[in-house]
């Protein structure tokens, strides 16, 4: 078992044909992932030989889906048009859509949210590195090399420091059950409590790794929805200790804003809810492994 | 990106804020020749990018236009919180005088994400000291952007002001002025402090405040054209124009980390180990040689630097591009700062080997790194 993607995801990649998504889903396949279609409006008709597989592309996500019955989305298109692509998707009818795109405007994104939310799709992103579900798919980019099947479930507002926490389970042959990350944006498609109840629903996730960072609320409200609703174990890291107020920490969400945001308000009410959390992220892996009794 | 008083109250004012009259200068003179032509009492405002600008004296009353221009000579060039006032902004005082102030925003509220309009009849203090001390005087309402801000709401606002009912009708067009040039501005905040009721029994908008989302000035040129160079440290400019995201700090260890939250943390660890970091510096996903080769100059330009940590977890940046830029930075800068370099992930064994050469301390892991960081930086003095 597995949240989000495995096996039998059938994945459309928006932005194919650009830089980045030839390259990413040339990983993603390498990967094992099932990519069935691409979109790139424009080049509809043609076909792309991407690691071995020929993947036929769309001119719009509608008509992939009608084609490959693609039930995913991954957006790899540059801050001005993924607004659209993600409309885009959900009205083809795609449940799960991931944007990777970073820099897209705040407001944007509160008519976006309102949007999917009437739809019935979940948004992961944007501004994120995407899903990963160890030995059975990649819809992302977080490096696929550095994870393995498992029972732990990590949930991150971060890209490269998930890569780090990931690395350090592998190599204490812990591995995870899915990796997600849900970015580092102020408002997103899918938050720590809507991880959280399907980490707890998974059978195959038995402990959770959640890192979080200074701005917002969004981890004091995952402590007080574990307290109440999570039975498994988890395990915390919060970015951004000596982050000065006021000053946006390179994500637009990472801000302390005068007393709201702080890393230490954040710690208090995860510690309050009786989870612990790491005071280095090279220790998070060792407190995992303890907690589930592997040392 | 925030603005100016004098940028926000005139694009206040474009949606129906009204706003006293009023002129910017940069000159004594020119404060007297403004001062002249709005006659009567005028207010004299330091235009920097800070709060506490009127307990820092930069901002005064003055009664004719020569006492204007006496006041423009010590407040241009006044140093506020560490920013050098280059304008200021001239304004008629209220006629009347002022019989109530509150304070009214909008914002965006993360958690219902929604914009949201906060208003208190605590009017011109800070809002955070209200928030914390009497919550209770703080009323809020989320406006939904499908609908804009309706009059029940205005209304409920209103009264909680203690308006009399003579005045909804004008607050009504404020707030929805506001929230209009919130939303057609792109705005993380629009911010009026204090609203004041004038002895006329008018409502006019005396202080002003706006942040426009970064993410958004793609679409906003003018907005763009708006921002003042001289408010932002050289060396975060010539990061930001290379797509780099830098913050000066004020310690003496200087970090180059992939990714906005594994810098936080880089930071975070080099001070868990004594030590205090010189920057935030993210050089974001698949950096090239040369941006790299931008970071690290950009941390060596700060003389408190007594040593640099490169912590680097490959993705989509790779290990042997960033060794490339590293290297590329030190031909063109001579330093004898020590440097620890901690690659992992993508062809991070390839970067090392390109490394070998260099005299550089490596590191396995994050705290081995920042451990070494912080005793070079000590060794150093």
């Amino acid at each position: 078992m597995s949240i989000l993607v495995n096996k039998d995801t059938k994945l459309v990649v928006q932005g194919i044909t650009g830089r980045e998504g030839q390259f990413h889903t040339e990983q993603m396949i390498a990967y094992g992932t099932p990519v069935v279609a691409g979109v790139t409006p424009g080049k509809g008709g043609i076909e792309v030989e991407i690691a071995g597989q020929n993947v036929p592309v769309f001119n719009t996500v509608r008509e992939a889906v009608a084609e490959t019955e693609a039930n995913t989305s991954i957006i790899f298109v540059p801050a001005r048009f993924a607004v659209d692509a993600i409309y885009e998707a959900a009205d083809a009818g795609l449940k799960l859509i991931v944007c990777l795109t970073e820099y897209i405007p705040v407001l944007d994104m509160i008519e976006v949210r309102a949007y999917l939310d009437n739809k019935g799709a979940r948004l992961i992103g944007p501004n994120c590195p995407g899903l990963l579900t160890p030995g059975e798919a990649k819809v992302g980019i977080i490096p696929g090399s550095i994870a393995m099947p498992g029972p732990v479930g990590v949930v991150s507002k971060s890209g490269t420091l998930t890569y780090e926490v990931i690395d350090a389970l592998t190599r204490l042959g812990i591995g995870q059950s899915s990796c997600v990350g849900v970015g580092g944006d102020p408002i997103n498609g899918t938050d720590f409590i809507d991880v959280l109840t399907m980490f707890e629903a998974d059978p195959q996730t038995e402990h959770i790794v959640m890192i979080g960072e200074i701005g917002g609320n969004a981890e004091e409200k995952a402590a007080a929805f574990i307290k109440e609703h999570v039975t498994k174990p988890v395990t915390s890291f919060i970015a951004g200790r000596t982050a000065p107020p006021g000053r946006r920490m390179g994500h637009a969400g990472a801000i302390v804003e005068g007393k709201s945001g702080t890393a230490e308000g954040k710690i208090a009410a995860l510690r309050a809810a009786g989870i612990p959390v790491a005071e280095n992220p090279d220790d998070i892996a060792k407190i995992v492994a303890e907690r589930m009794g592997l040392v | 990106m925030n603005l100016h008083e004098y940028q926000a109250k005139r694009l206040f004012a474009e949606h129906g804020v009204p706003i006293p009259k009023g002129q910017v200068s940069n000159t004594p003179k020119g404060v007297r020749e403004i001062a002249r032509e709005l006659g009567g009492r005028v207010v004299v405002k330091a235009q920097v990018h800070t709060g506490g600008r009127g307990k820092a004296g930069g901002v005064k009353l003055a009664n004719d236009p020569d006492a204007a221009e006496k006041l423009a000579e010590n407040i241009l060039g006044m140093n506020i919180k560490g920013l050098t006032v280059r304008k200021v902004l001239i304004d008629q005082q209220a006629t009347g005088g002022i019989a109530q102030e509150i304070y009214l925003a909008v914002l965006i509220d993360r958690a219902a994400r929604k914009p949201m309009i906060m208003a208190s009849p605590a009017g011109g203090v800070d809002i955070e000291q209200v928030a914390e001390e009497t919550p209770e005087k703080i009323f809020t309402v989320h406006v939904d952007p499908a609908l804009g801000v309706r009059s029940y709401q205005t209304t409920y606002l209103a009264h909680a002001m203690g308006f009399p009912k003579e005045l909804w009708r004008d607050f009504h067009t404020i707030v929805v002025g506001l929230y209009e040039c919130f939303k057609e501005n792109d705005a993380s905040l629009t911010e009026v402090n204090p609203l004041v009721v004038t002895g006329e029994g008018k409502l006019m908008a005396l202080d002003g405040k706006m942040s426009i989302d970064d993410n958004a000035l793609f679409r906003h040129a003018r907005l763009a054209e708006m921002r003042d160079v001289d408010e932002e440290p050289a060396s975060e400019r010539e990061a930001r124009l290379a797509g780099i995201n830098f913050i000066k700090l004020d310690g003496n260890i200087g970090c180059m980390v992939n990714g906005a939250g594994l810098a936080m943390t880089t930071m975070d660890v080099v001070k868990l180990f004594g030590g205090e970091p010189a920057n935030f510096l993210d050089i974001g996903g698949g950096a090239r040689a040369d941006q790299v080769a931008t970071a690290i100059k950009l941390i060596l330009s700060d003389p408190n630097v007594k040593a640099v940590l490169i912590n680097i977890f490959g993705g989509i940046t790779r290990g042997d591009e960033v060794a490339r830029g590293i290297l590329a930075a030190l031909e063109q800068v001579q330093t004898d700062v020590p440097m620890v370099v901690r690659l992992a992930g993508t062809n991070a064994q390839e970067g090392l080997e390109i490394l070998q050469g260099a005299d550089m301390i490596t590191a396995v892991t994050l705290s081995d790194a920042a451990q070494k960081a912080v005793a070079a930086a000590k060794g150093a003095k």
